[in-house]
């Protein structure tokens, strides 16, 4: 069973790669750029049946290690 | 006093800080990241560096190593814990200190000697120092901006836990002296009990007029006070 992970920084932290990449992406023209949150992205495979057990276990992982739950958000989804 | 310092793969100021610590008189021991046991210790130290390459954030690796499970269990009873710069992140990483830190402000790696002012002095690692001084101490980071909450900064501010705080020369806190966008331009800051301090900067690098200066000394006098 695969996951997939995204953890981004929490929208009242400031994300100064993300900010980076938006001035970037605007001086190379791309004028409709409202605003870019840059995020890590994880996918994990489990040796589970049970998508229910499974998925409480990668949400477990992120609590635990993946995410600092002080500045970053994250999803899970099943892919 | 007994003193450990703890060793990761990354970890780069491990030599200096026990260089300065046994110039301070203390019995120090090294003490590898896989051992389960520590040495008899009434101070811990968690030294500067690139812990796992900073894989994942800052010392989130190292917060989760075997023995960490030693250092927060010695914490919670009352043995002195210090971490300088990897170390203050690392201690955040266990949940021993409150906030993160986050990367510069202006995404730059800055490695320079600044000034920092004494906040508390009141303290184990700080009863040498004056109130407000001003000590020139070197940092050298790219995650050194501080960040915690509204609650734990009223906390910091009203229990008297922060250490020190970046300054100019004249001991002036303001954003033109803040080198990181840290918060408040705080540099240290204390856990509750005040048992544990985490600070960017390097005291260990400032105990020899030969190299630097002795702005660093008075903190491991300190500690033997």
């Amino acid at each position: 069973m695969k996951f997939s992970v995204t953890v981004t920084l929490k929208e009242n932290v400031l994300d100064p790669q993300g900010k980076v990449v938006q001035n970037t992406l605007q001086s190379l023209g791309m004028d409709n750029l409202k605003s870019i949150r840059q995020g890590k992205y994880f996918e994990i495979e489990l040796n589970d049946n049970d998508p229910q057990k499974a998925e409480k276990k990668v949400d477990d992982m992120c609590k635990k290690l993946l995410a600092n739950l002080i500045i970053e958000d994250y999803k899970v989804n099943k892919i | 006093m007994n003193s450990s310092v703890i060793v990761f793969p990354g970890s780069n100021c491990d030599r200096d800080i026990a260089v300065a610590l046994e110039k301070m008189q203390f019995k120090n021991q090294m003490v590898w990241h896989k051992e389960t046991k520590l040495p008899k210790s009434d101070l811990i130290v968690i030294p500067g560096g690139f812990s796992y390459g900073d894989y994942l954030r800052s010392g989130a690796i190292a917060g989760k190593s075997l023995i960490i499970n030693e250092v927060i269990k010695s914490a919670n009873d009352g043995c002195l814990v210090l971490g300088i710069c990897n170390g203050f992140q690392i201690l955040t990483e266990t949940g021993l200190l409150k906030g993160v830190l986050l990367r510069n402000k202006k995404l730059k790696f800055i490695n320079e000697d600044v000034n920092i002012k004494v906040i508390n002095n009141d303290t184990k690692f700080s009863n040498k120092y004056k109130k407000n001084q001003v000590l020139k101490i070197n940092i050298a980071h790219n995650e050194g901006n501080y960040f915690t909450n509204s609650d734990h900064l009223k906390e910091l501010n009203n229990e008297n836990l922060i250490a020190f705080k970046y300054c100019n020369e004249s001991g002036d806190i303001n954003q033109s002296s803040n080198p990181n966008g840290s918060l408040e331009n705080i540099a240290g800051i204390f856990n509750s009990k005040k048992n544990i301090l985490g600070m960017m900067p390097h005291p260990e690098r400032m105990v020899d007029n030969l190299i630097s200066n002795t702005d660093g000394v008075n903190l491991f006098s300190s500690l033997l006070n």
